[in-house]
């Protein structure tokens, strides 16, 4: 068993080095097979777990990692059903994606397409680890390491500047997030002296004995990490990176940046969720901060031509969606939602680079249109995405956004309406996007208009697995209003995530009220669809407004953070350089130079090479020496 | 006889040779000052042997020997030193034309 | 006071005299004579002192051979006329207020030593039967490497003179000739 387990990550970090050593002699097709099969393997071994449902929050150490003084941090592995639920996922989807990948990066020549599946392999090992750690430090190595890969594989065209300014900008900002997790962690063994989950999380662990509400410790770590969470989630005012990250491969873009890594703050919020009920105040940050998110990137999604940049955005408010689950307490609807979520928005990025596949690199939805009919599985595939990720029943979104609001209407009406807000926005703009990709006239070039042609089985079957998940996904947590014995999910979550803080399931609000809910947002969606549908059915050219404009700039967030920021540390750096570096430690060390110098060049008359000088000093010195000698010698 | 004006003699006459090196140019001027101030040693050197012989006598009727001998060495390398020493000024006085040591700035070279 | 004492002054005065006559003449044949007559005082003194072998060496080594060998090297050179440049005036100064300094330096140092005495007119030591026998017992092996010490100053002065091959290496060689009578006596 505890082999078993320690085999789940070792498998992907085998790829990574078998592929990332041999890149260079290893065909194609066995790069393939060994980067594929190390994910599969895991995979099966995660579905073992999990039909066995040995579930254990008493972690599986493997040895010492840090064992210094009072300080013991073992490493260890910790499979609850939380990490199992996300071993799934990662999986998964990280399986499939990896299928997709064989065929979409096919051109890729040899060496760089092993250089690539050994970055993903690198980074499922990675979210492994970060996933099945048994305490914050295990958890935080996987945390950089999922960094690391993204960085890697954003910047992977590494010719082109603009990606690696992408790549540098998602690192320096996960990197500001990592400060805070870091801060958090140091916090925390400084107040608690341990980093294990089970020590710290279990019945009669260290945080069961605390019962103070917001105590500066508690309400400063639980910031901290979410500072954390921001950055590798992306929420408000880390998430300019994500955007840009789509620089990277399309299944780059659909594993890491929607369906797994920025899920990891949804992740370790939820796993720390014993720690988040003691700290109500940090609770309300990170709804508002959520919902802020989830409204702002919808609202420039609705604006946006590039394919991937939409679903970036879509995804940043996505995950504002999740954050505000977390924050009114609704920790199950918030996993729930990013296992709805990375089905539906790996199946819409994989839909995607189908779709670019299709038109040789093109990504402005201004030239493409009229694909539906050529594109026949990637259109109905990506029209479920669509469908679940608008939230219309019985599609999987449904059910995991109406959780959430739900929770949201029972805690606080505002961040409610910002949520419904959102998902109407949501379903007007991936239905604009649908719309105008697939429907209308084509608008490309003659040549794309030959070109056009559906994908290799290698990617349209992931992509029909996905759709499939998409629509089924959501039943795991169906709601008891429609079923007897639903709220399956929490009930299978419910060892790790406490229920007695504000969960909707269980809350005061009345199945009616339930019901009317659900209806209500189900049709602002579909009135959103369909003012899409008259808007967008016949795209044309259109001139946008200035809120237009607005929006098509991203509410010019990267120039504020641009003058706000970069400048006034560039015109810092400015000054340190003139004034600090130049006229003052310069000047310092020339200074010396020059006193040395000088220096030098006074007592050179000293050493004039006269020989009775020289016989002047002895006797001078003589005396000085006697004097010494024969007076101040006590 | 004080042994003490022995010792003060002995310094007059070596501060007298260390004043003529300093303040005189002429190379042979200064190697006889250097003579004097060997000589002003010297006479330290058989004073304090007496001085030596005087006390233990008695016990020991070499005492003090060893100064003189002294002295005898001192005198067989200064006549030693003198014919290099001679022979270097030659030297110079056939490069230069001069015996000023002045001209000896080579050390700054 | 006895005699004695009374020419320990005298001997003592004209020494310092003659010393400063050494150090202030502007001929430096002068002050060869006035070496020399310092050296006939320091032999006077160790007359006093009963050290008569040691006095006729000083005479015989010092004032005989060195000083004529000075001579000799000043008159072949004709540095005897008032050639010398003199110092500048503030080095003079300089010079003799640092040796003044040292000779105050030393004499307040030592002025309260102890009192003993040295011992004038009388005791043998002094003597060359009884120096001898200590010289060529006790101290058989310096005596003999002096002799070495002799030979090498005798090989440098001639490599010294004869470092110019122009046959002009008359006076080093005369230098070298002397070192070598210097050896024989």
């Amino acid at each position: 068993m505890k082999n078993l387990i320690a085999l789940i990550p070792l498998l992907p970090l085998a790829g990574f080095l078998i592929n990332g050593l041999g890149r260079n002699f290893l065909s194609k097709g066995l790069v393939s097979i060994i980067g594929s099969g190390t994910v599969l393997g895991s995979f099966i071994i995660s579905c073992m777990l999990f039909s066995r449902g040995e579930f254990s929050s008493v972690p599986y150490k493997y040895f010492d990692f840090i064992n210094v003084g009072t300080l013991h941090i073992p490493f260890a592995f910790q499979i609850d059903q939380l990490s199992t639920l996300f071993l799934l996922i990662i999986t998964g989807v990280g399986f499939l994606i990896h299928v997709y990948s064989t065929a979409y990066m096919h051109e890729e020549n040899r060496g760089h397409f092993g250089r690539y599946f050994a970055y993903l392999n690198l980074f499922v090992f990675s979210m492994l680890l970060l996933v099945m750690g048994a305490n914050y430090l295990i958890m935080f190595i996987g945390w950089e390491g999922v960094g690391l890969c993204s960085y890697l594989l954003i910047g992977y065209w590494f010719k082109n500047i603009d990606y690696t300014k992408a790549a540098k900008k998602a690192f320096v900002m996960n990197r500001i997030g990592d400060l805070g997790f870091l801060l958090a962690l140091f916090w925390m063994l400084q107040r608690f002296g341990t980093l294990s989950y089970h020590e710290l999380f279990s019945a009669n662990g260290i945080i069961a004995s605390l019962h103070t509400l917001d105590t500066t410790d508690i309400v400063g770590i639980t910031l901290l990490l979410f500072v954390g969470a921001t950055g590798k989630s992306a929420q408000i005012p880390l998430y300019t990176w994500l955007p840009d990250a789509m620089a990277g491969p399309t299944p780059v873009s659909a594993l890491i940046h929607a369906a797994t890594m920025v899920t990891a703050g949804i992740y370790m919020i939820a796993r720390s969720n014993i720690l988040y009920n003691l700290a109500p105040s940090t609770l309300t940050v990170i709804a508002y901060v959520g919902g802020a998110t989830a409204l702002l990137a919808a609202t420039i999604a609705v604006k946006q031509n590039d394919i991937k940049k939409v679903l970036a955005y879509s995804t940043v408010s996505q995950l504002g969606y999740m954050f505000l689950a977390l924050g009114t307490g609704a920790y199950v609807a918030g996993v729930f939602h990013v296992m709805t979520h990375a089905f539906f928005k790996a199946l819409l990025f994989l839909g995607s680079g189908s779709v670019i596949h299709a038109m040789s690199g093109q990504q402005d939805i201004r030239f493409m249109g009229g694909l539906r009919k050529k594109l026949k599985i990637t259109y109905l595939t990506f029209l479920i995405g669509c469908i679940a990720i608008a939230g219309i029943p019985p599609f999987s979104g449904f059910f995991s956004k109406d959780a959430i609001l739900l929770s949201a209407f029972e805690h606080e009406k505002f961040l409610w309406v910002v949520g419904l807000l959102t998902a109407a926005l949501t379903a007007f703009y991936m239905f604009r996007l649908l719309f105008v990709t697939f429907n209308g006239s084509f608008r490309g070039t003659e040549e794309q208009r030959h070109h056009v042609h559906e994908s290799p089985a290698a990617m349209t079957i992931p992509l029909i697995v996905l759709a499939i998940l998409s629509i089924v996904g959501g039943f795991v947590g169906v709601p008891e209003v429609f079923a007897e014995g639903g709220e399956r999910l929490a009930a299978f979550l419910s060892p790790v995530i406490a229920q007695h803080h504000g969960n909707v399931e269980h809350a005061g609000v009345s199945h009616g009220t339930e019901l009317a809910l659900m209806a209500g947002t189900t049709i602002l969606a579909l009135l959103a669809i369909g003012f899409a549908w008259f808007r967008y059915r016949n795209y044309r050219e259109e001139q946008n407004g200035a809120f237009g404009k607005v929006l098509e700039n991203k509410w010019y967030v990267d120039e504020l953070y641009d003058s706000v920021i970069v400048k006034p540390l560039n015109g810092l750096g400015r000054f340190a350089d003139v004034f600090i570096e130049r006229s003052g430690i310069d000047a310092l060390v020339n200074g010396v130079g020059r006193a040395v110098n000088y220096g030098g060049r006074q007592l050179r008359w000293l050493q004039s090479g006269q020989v009775g000088s020289y016989v002047l000093l002895m006797v001078i010195s003589m005396v000085l020496f006697f004097v010494m000698e024969f007076f101040l010698k006590k | 006889m004080d042994i003490r004006y022995y010792i003060f003699l002995s310094i007059a006459l070596f501060v007298t040779g260390i004043i003529g090196v300093l303040t005189r140019r002429n190379a042979i001027v200064i190697f006889m000052c250097i003579e004097l101030m060997l000589n002003a040693v010297n006479l330290l050197l058989v004073a304090f042997s007496k001085m030596h012989y005087k006390a233990l006598a008695a016990t020991n009727p070499t005492a003090g020997t060893d100064g003189q001998l002294f002295v005898f060495f001192i005198m067989v390398v200064a006549a030693a030193e003198v014919s290099v020493g001679l022979a270097i000024i030659v030297m110079l006085y056939r490069n230069t034309r001069s015996v000023d040591i002045n001209f000896l700035n080579r050390l700054k070279h | 006071m006895g005699i004695t004492e009374i020419l320990f002054w005298i001997l003592a005065v004209a020494s310092i005299g003659s010393a400063l006559m050494v150090v202030t003449s502007k001929n430096p044949i002068f002050s060869v004579i006035w070496l020399i007559v310092t050296f006939f005082t320091i032999s006077g003194h160790y007359i006093l002192l009963n050290a008569q072998f040691l006095a006729v060496v000083n005479i015989i080594v010092y004032a005989g051979a060195i000083m004529v060998l000075f001579l000799f090297v000043i008159m072949l050179m004709n540095l005897d006329k008032n050639t010398e440049v003199q110092k500048g005036r503030w080095m003079r100064l300089i010079g003799a207020v640092a040796g003044g300094c040292l000779l105050l330096v030393l004499v307040a140092g030592l002025r309260s030593t102890e009192a003993r005495a040295t011992q004038l007119g009388t005791g043998d030591i002094g003597l060359i039967q009884n120096l001898g026998r200590v010289l060529f017992t006790e101290y058989v092996v310096p005596f003999e490497l002096s002799s070495v010490l002799f030979l090498t100053a005798m090989v440098g002065a001639v490599v010294i003179g004869k470092r110019d091959q122009t046959g002009r290496a008359a006076v080093a060689t005369a230098a070298a000739t002397t070192a070598g009578t210097l050896e024989a006596e």
